[in-house]
């Protein structure tokens, strides 16, 4: 699979990176060269193998459904951006 | 001796504590030295902790002493360590101070060891030669026009240079045994599950395995020791006992005797350079000659391993990342027009080439109308691998192969081609995808470059895997030879 550019534009909105449109022909070859690479598993006969999403085939664990955590708010605040009155800032999305 | 004590086996320098020929102050000062002399030219380090590494090592005298107590180290940067700066070789996480402590490094302090700084590596692990990092490129002990191996490079090379007895890394695609390889030192992989992996920076979930550097496999055993265990903040660690591995040691390499030892051929076949051929040949044929039956063994889905990894640990990667938005912590974009360019800017800003690289493949193969096709089959063949050694594991004990195809090669050689810096880690990724433990131990050399002998056990199995790589190097002494400029 050859990826156009305007696929890349479109992966990298997907992914929320901002691409430089020089950058745009470059990542296309490399993200196709790779593509291309994985494009080699086509050829293995998979009929009937059950998928693996686990390395050890375990179910997630269970916990108590009780309190645990206790409260880090300040701590949590004190490495973001941008913070004021315990409560994180991001530019004005409703106008 | 105190001239020397980078070069001896951590128990000895534990006994040597205990005895009191050095004080944990003067052992850490050796150490904080040499970073100082030697790490300038290397890079081994993001940020060091000399004034910490110095308090610690004054507070350990009082304290009881146990294996790992009074010995310093080096975290690679993806373990959160609480109020020290965690930068998982990444722009967006320059300024980044945790506040809170990953659990396996909560548990190696609480040992008593001493953190010496924290290593650089692969942004976001994402690499195998160490030059993607934010920081600049590690140089290799050995070549300092060579890399180290990635992405635990920083870890793997201060510990062959000398400058920490031992360095924690993590192994997604084989990161931890491919730069202990490059560099002529012990590299340890554990089982998935076996090692917390509660605040080592998420890369791959499914993969990602916290382990340890070491001259020896010995002082592997050691560390493991403490690091190992359940962890209730990690959903995927299993609940299983964690063996005295070092209490489990062979004292002599007897128990080779009748050790059903398979090569896989794959792993032989062509992409294998003639030197380090040889040196791993003459590895097997010292396990042979002590008795250990070695089987040729098939693993016929070798290779689908290094696809099947470039759609899983890209799609895991684009999700883990996503929590990188500018928000909450790491890197923000200066005036951001409104919330989107928000998230756009600060994450091209933040991340470097090769992570974004691996986040665009991530989101392709999770997209609508290409899932079953990428990420699906993948799973699919992950299952053929895995089973593959599930079955070779009812013929032999252990797998001994090579670690790598080649030595170490020279800084910006393969960088500009992707795919060919990828297939590079055709021998170490099986055993992600499987989730098995293994070990990369010196075998010789190449033209004055170091080559790892690969050995990967079953599941759970890394008592056997430290008594063979133990025993081997109580056979040979590759492990304990030293590039000598830092000698």
């Amino acid at each position: 699979m050859s990826l156009s550019e305007s696929d890349v534009a479109k992966v990298a909105q997907l992914a929320k990176l901002k691409l430089n449109e020089s950058q745009v022909p470059e990542y296309a070859a490399e993200l196709s060269g790779i593509l291309e690479m994985v494009e080699t598993l086509d050829s293995a006969e998979t009929d009937g193998v059950t998928p693996m999403a686990h390395p050890l085939d375990l179910s997630a664990r269970l916990r108590a459904d009780s309190v645990t955590e206790t409260d880090h708010r300040d701590a949590f605040q004190a490495i973001a951006p941008k913070v004021e009155d315990g409560v994180y800032l991001v530019p004005r999305v409703i106008e | 001796m105190t001239d020397a004590l980078h070069r001896v086996s951590v128990s000895t320098l534990r006994a040597g504590l205990t005895a009191g020929d050095f004080s944990p102050a003067e052992l850490t000062a050796h150490f904080l030295d040499r970073i100082e002399r030697f790490d300038s030219g290397l890079n081994t380090l993001v940020t060091r902790c000399d004034e910490g590494a110095r308090r610690q090592a004054d507070a350990v005298a009082s304290q009881k002493a146990e294996a790992l107590s009074g010995i310093p180290l080096i975290q690679k940067d993806i373990f959160c360590t609480e109020g020290v700066r965690t930068t998982c070789g990444s722009r967006m996480l320059d300024q980044f101070i945790p506040p809170y402590q990953a659990t396996s490094a909560a548990r190696l302090a609480e040992a008593g060891s001493v953190l010496l700084g924290k290593a650089n590596m692969d942004e976001f692990a994402m690499g195998s030669s160490n030059e993607t990092s934010y920081y600049g490129p590690v140089r290799n002990p050995w070549d300092t026009d060579r890399v180290p191996g990635g992405s635990s490079g920083g870890s793997a090379a201060a510990v062959a240079a000398g400058l920490a007895p031992l360095a924690t890394g993590t192994d997604t695609g084989g990161s931890i045994r491919q730069p202990a390889a490059l560099c002529g030192i012990t590299g340890l992989k554990p089982t998935y599950g076996r090692v917390s992996r509660y605040g080592m920076i998420a890369f791959a979930s499914s993969l990602d395995q916290a382990g340890c550097f070491a001259r020896r496999a010995e002082d592997c055993a050691h560390m493991l020791g403490r690091m190992a265990g359940f962890d209730p903040r990690d959903s995927t660690s299993v609940d299983a006992p964690v063996p005295d591995y070092h209490g489990g040691l062979p004292a002599d390499p007897g128990m080779l005797k009748g050790l059903k030892v398979g090569l896989p051929k794959e792993y032989f076949a062509d992409g294998l350079v003639p030197g380090t051929r040889g040196c791993v040949q003459a590895a097997i044929d010292e396990l042979a000659g002590q008795g250990a039956e070695i089987v040729e063994v098939t693993l016929p889905n070798t290779g689908l391993a290094v696809p099947t990894y470039y759609v899983l640990a890209p799609a895991e990667a684009s999700s883990n990342l996503a929590r990188f938005d500018g928000v909450r912590y790491g890197h923000r974009c200066e005036q951001p027009r409104d919330l989107e360019d928000l998230y756009l800017r600060s994450r091209a800003e933040g991340f470097g080439r090769e992570v974004q690289r691996r986040i665009m493949i991530g989101a392709y193969v999770l997209s609508a109308g290409y899932y079953d096709a990428y990420y699906l089959k993948a799973q699919k063949t992950r299952r053929l691998i895995a089973d593959d050694f599930a079955r070779v594991f009812e013929q032999v004990n252990i797998i001994a192969s090579p670690t790598t195809q080649s030595t170490a090669f020279r800084l910006g050689e393969k960088l500009d081609d992707p795919v060919t810096m990828y297939l590079n880690d055709i021998y170490t990724i099986p055993a992600n995808l499987a989730g098995l433990p293994g070990i990369s131990v010196p075998a010789g050399f190449d033209q004055g470059l170091p080559v790892g002998l690969q050995l990967l056990a079953p599941w759970f199995a890394e008592q056997q895997l430290l008594n063979v790589a133990h025993a081997y190097q109580l056979l040979t002494d590759w492990h304990l030879q030293w590039p000598e400029a830092y000698a």
